[in-house]
């Protein structure tokens, strides 16, 4: 049993001989938690999770013998947990609406019956390794939680309790361990959350993450396994990408950990979510969802922890054989966590006030991320997704320069396309994904073979027009030529009936990879007859006017994902429509030939800008 | 320990004190200090350990000695006495009464720092408040429960904004719906703090206002507790009264100035421009204070003023603002200086909440995309200013001259209103069709089809 000596904001010198960094320890009267950060001689010194105030010196402090671990089991689903995974409804029952100090609340539920299955391998097996499953438990109607030993258990399986109902608490089976001693299994077990959860090995990630939203799917794909981040200025929209990425992608269980943000943002996505259904199983989103909230005004230190409590979740269940997805917003929350607590050990600042170990830190945080074949041998995977704050919209600051080196997708807002209500507002020129080879193969395999080169034609374009633009605002659209203009207004069709998509317009919120690039080729497909009209001496101007240019930015919110065939009808419309203009200079006294096939060649058309 | 007074001052410099030789007190507790003239003056442990403890001096250090200081330690946090009287009154930073009467006599004391409502006890803002502003109402509007602060500068009218919106906010068909007020003023000028009690005055609401002021040439550090000392009046008052609070405050550059004052003299380290890392977290604690709760009827709304240093909306005090509020208003120069008032820069406004709070069964269906459209046609009217800007109106197209003709009149008629005219958000969005009526109905493919039938004057 240990003192408290001194008392600063959230960090606390003890005495408390023999205690072991990492420890966590209960102190006061109140018995606010808090983990070892360092020893000098008898003293520690431990980080709160608590506010401290009304902490006086001599009162007690103790250790607790582990880490900042947390319980593994069923239950964890549709819940919602604070920074070190207090579940926040039984906190709330227990304390009021405001979080009161020193309550403790077990993660899961104790007194809850699961019907426990035993895994059929499991029946005569002898011998028991980490990772293998001992059984399952349908914890939500679209997720079974199979139940893992703890990973660093080896040894032999003495019993294992029949298929019933069972609280997490009650023993499931023994085993003897290589020393002899007896290692008991339940349904639940802890794991630090600081040491990342062993697998067999690293695979390959194969998949793209599907999130329903054009921009990222068909531009700057994500592949489950993958690392991206989502830097973006205050009011550039990342918050509302991030809950359209949470409610739409195809990954089985999502978990959301809300790092130091807004209360109200948090209440939306409890009160949204339950009545939204997963597009891919039909089930309510809450089913496969688990939050981790850490609001802005709750305390520092469990800021910093709450990352971590969220990529433990998100490993365990990849253990399990699932394909998870984690968003973390805010990424900066946590560095700046971390700033403070620096800042009050008097540790020496580097670049803004950051200690030095930031960048080690997010990468060795982001490289929980990937694709793995389990303990047990099945595969699974961790798809991180990290939002970044920067600020001012300045990029080039520490949290987001350090994170771009370690990502491969860049998903970079833009605060210009914000303002003028472009949503959502990710550039296409400041974005990349280095995973486009690996998506072009599933594209092609699964939707188009044309994917990789349609894509490559609409950036090209896009980058065309940004040139263009340029020279317009310097100069006026008139002095473009027609085909400039023509690749001009491509351009602005692309961002318009592609590129922007309404999280709030019920059809347009998520488009399947099918309405995607049906989308992508029939924008394209009106280029090219246009290039070849303009070829031929149609004014751009003329073009420009055809209705179907109207028409065709407003398909995207008109048919559902479902619905392809009524898409598909008014895509086949296209040439005709462009028909009725052509027979004005198609003559044969034109004098330009009329090209075959293909209008435009891809290098024609990049020539066309700089004429 | 309450009644004991310790003599130990050790050292005193820049309105930290630092007590020797006392033992056992607890973080956070209230300090009251008596100098060499008989004055009391408050303070703040704000670290304790075992042999010294250092007290800020909210009134500062300033003629104060070692010698003949007398501190005693109340062992508790700053507390706000609270009762219904509180309506009407006029109190210091420090929650002390400055209109000459009475203090407040309360059993019902309440720690100023709150405590963090559980995100899992939130209910989500979802009620339109009508402010008759076109420019907030029909673009960025303001929910019950919302923190939407106005960023704006020296000079600018920000003041008379928000004493518009006070005299102005009611919910869309509930006459009851009457919001009491919680006004803070920290560094602000006298004359600034009489003008909104003035305001407060000819509307007659001056009964339902509680007044928080620390004016410029009042003791820095009380200004750390000013909002927070307000905000627990406003939580009094909404949650154990049921009143819908309009909280307004100015200017948190003021307070976060006096953040990074202290911050200095302690010795933090400084992270951008000399601000505390802890700046973002300070701020958090006081925004976060706004929203609604379950079952409970009353709210609480915060419109806080700040004004961006050299009109910088990336400086630390907007930046990390806008990362907490749900939203912004910004007020710009340059259509103020043209004349225009409420001088509104709609384009880096928002209102994160606004997607909720309109549409179909709040104000009227086609809300949400007319705003939609009034930000797209005003970015692209933008756009062709400046290209006539180079080169010359003349040389416009036909379209883009009529883009030129909205955004002279968008600027005139729908963001520029009268300091008395209150519109209601019908008016708002009739007066937005007329002005995209000016643009060809196709060009305006943010609203529906349907909308534009039934709405453009141009396409009946």
């Amino acid at each position: 049993m240990g003192k408290i000596l001194e008392i600063n904001g959230p960090l606390v010198k003890l005495q408390l001989p023999e205690t072991v960094i990492g420890e966590q320890v209960r102190v006061g009267r109140i018995g606010l938690v808090g983990e070892v950060i360092g020893r000098d001689g008898d003293t520690a010194l431990a980080q709160l999770y608590e506010d401290t105030s009304g902490l006086k010196p001599g009162e007690v402090a103790e250790g607790l013998g582990w880490p900042l671990s947390v319980e593994l089991g069923p239950g964890l689903l549709n819940a919602i947990f604070d920074g070190v995974q207090r579940p926040l409804n039984a906190v709330r029952e227990k304390s009021g609406d405001r979080m009161a100090r020193g309550v403790s609340v077990p993660s899961l539920p104790r007194d809850r019956l699961w019907h426990f299955i035993p895994d059929p391998r499991r029946r005569n097996a002898t011998q028991v390794d980490g990772g293998d499953t001992l059984g399952s438990v349908q914890e939500t109607e679209s997720i079974v939680h199979r139940i893992l030993t703890p990973p660093l258990i080896h040894g032999e399986l003495l019993d294992l309790a029949p298929e019933g109902d069972y609280t997490v608490e009650e023993v499931l089976g023994r085993v003897k361990l290589a020393d002899g001693s007896i290692e008991k299994l339940r349904l639940f077990h802890r794991w630090p959350v600081r040491i990342p959860r062993p697998f067999k090995q690293r695979d390959h990630a194969v998949k793209p993450l599907i999130t329903g939203q054009r921009i990222l799917d068909t531009f700057y794909p994500l592949l489950k396994g993958g690392k991206a981040a989502i830097p973006g200025p205050f009011g550039a929209g990342k918050t509302m990408l991030q809950q359209q990425i949470a409610r739409w992608c195809n990954a089985e269980i999502v978990i959301y950990v809300g790092c130091g943000e807004r209360g109200n943002e948090l209440t939306d996505v409890l009160e949204f979510m339950p009545e939204l259904k997963d597009p891919h199983t039909g089930r309510p989103l809450m089913e496969r969802t688990l939050l981790v909230a850490n609001t802005s005004n709750m305390p520092v230190v469990a800021r910093e922890a709450s990352i971590y409590v969220g990529i433990t979740l998100a490993e365990y269940f990849r253990d399990q054989g699932y394909d998870v997805v984690m968003v973390a917003d805010s990424t900066s929350r946590w560095a700046e966590a971390l700033r403070e607590v620096a800042g009050r050990l008097g540790q020496m600042p580097v670049e803004e006030g950051y200690p030095a170990y930031l960048g080690s830190r997010l990468a060795a945080f982001y490289e929980r991320a990937g694709r793995v074949e389990t303990l047990s041998g099945d595969h699974g995977s961790v798809t991180l997704i990290g939002a970044v704050s920067p600020p001012g919209g300045d990029f080039s600051e520490p949290v987001t320069s350090h994170t771009k080196e370690i990502i491969q997708t860049f998903w970079a807002l833009s605060k210009e396309l914000a303002d003028a209500r472009h949503y959502p507002s990710v550039d296409w020129l400041e974005s990349f994904s280095g995973y486009v080879p690996s998506a072009a193969k599933w594209w092609a395999e699964n939707v188009d073979p044309g994917w990789e080169a349609a894509r490559a034609q609409a950036l090209d374009l896009l980058a065309a027009s940004e040139e263009l633009q340029r020279i317009v605002n310097l100069v006026g659209v008139e002095a473009l030529s027609s085909e400039q203009r023509w690749t001009l207004e491509a351009a602005g069709l692309i961002k318009e009936g592609l590129l922007q998509q309404s999280a709030t317009d019920e059809i347009d919120s998520y488009a399947s990879p099918e309405k995607q690039f049906a989308l992508l080729s029939a924008l394209l497909e009106i280029f090219r007859h246009g290039m070849r009209l303009v070829k031929l001496g149609a004014p751009a101007r003329r073009l420009i006017q055809m209705p179907l240019m109207a028409q065709a930015r407003r398909w995207k919110s008109q048919h559902k994902s479902e619905d392809m065939d009524a898409l598909k009808a008014k895509i086949a419309r296209i040439p005709a429509e462009f028909e009725s203009v052509a027979m004005d200079y198609e003559q044969p006294s034109s004098p330009i030939p009329a090209p075959r096939g293909e209008a435009t060649t891809h290098a024609e058309r990049r020539a066309a800008p700089r004429d | 320990m309450k009644n004991i007074e310790f003599r130990t001052a050790v050292s005193a410099q820049g309105g930290l004190l630092v007590m020797g030789g006392v033992a056992g007190v607890s973080a956070g507790s209230r300090v009251s200090l008596k100098d060499h003239a008989g004055n009391l003056r408050n303070g703040l442990v704000i670290r304790s350990s075992d042999d010294a403890v250092l007290v800020e001096v909210f009134e500062g250090t300033d003629d104060l000695d070692l010698e003949r200081t007398w501190v005693r330690f109340l062992d508790e946090p700053f507390k706000l006495p609270v009762s219904r009287d509180i309506l009407g009154r006029v109190f210091n930073g420090a929650g002390l009464p400055r209109d000459g009467r009475p203090p407040i006599i309360s059993g019902d004391r309440r720690d100023v720092n709150g405590e963090p409502l559980n995100p899992a006890a939130r209910a989500y803002p979802r009620e339109f408040i009508q402010t008759g502003i076109s420019a907030i109402d029909g673009m960025n509007s303001l929910t019950r429960g919302q923190k939407l602060p106005i960023f704006s500068g020296g000079g600018l009218p920000h003041n008379r904004v928000a004493a518009q919106i006070v005299r102005q906010a009611k919910l869309l068909g509930d006459a009851s719906s009457e919001f009491v007020v919680v006004f803070a003023a920290f560094g602000t000028s006298h004359a600034d703090a009489r003008f909104f009690q003035e305001s407060f005055e000819e509307s007659g609401v001056i009964n339902k206002v509680v007044m928080f002021l620390n004016l410029a040439d009042e003791p820095v550090i009380e200004r750390l507790l000013t909002p927070r000392a307000a905000l627990t009046a406003a939580e009094y008052l909404a949650y154990d009264l049921d009143y819908h609070v309009l909280v307004v405050m100015t200017d948190m550059t003021a307070y976060a100035e006096a953040l990074r004052e202290v911050a200095v003299l302690r010795g933090d380290v400084p992270a951008r421009k000399g601000y505390p890392g802890y700046l973002y977290s300070d701020l958090a604690e006081i925004y976060e204070r706004a929203g609604r709760i379950k079952n409970r009827s009353g709210s609480i709304t915060m419109i806080p003023v700040l004004s961006m240093p050299s009109d910088d909306i990336t400086h630390p005090i907007p930046d990390l603002t806008g990362y907490i509020t749900e939203g912004q208003i910004v007020l710009g120069r340059e259509l103020f200086n043209q004349g225009v008032y409420p001088p509104v820069t709609v384009l880096p406004s928002l209102s994160r909440l606004m997607k909720d709070g309109v549409g179909k069964n709040f104000t009227r269906e086609d809300h949400p995309h007319v705003a939609s459209q009034l930000f797209a046609s005003y970015a692209k009217a933008l756009e062709v200013r400046g290209l006539a800007a180079i080169i010359g109106a003349e040389e416009l197209s036909d379209s883009d001259r009529r883009y030129l003709e909205f955004a002279q009149g968008f600027e005139r008629r729908f963001i520029g209103q009268g300091e008395d005219e209150d519109r209601s958000v019908y008016e708002t969005l009739n007066l937005a069709w007329d002005l995209l009526s000016m643009l060809p109905p196709e060009s305006l493919i943010r609203v529906s089809e349907d909308e534009l039938a039934k709405y453009h004057k141009g396409s009946a």
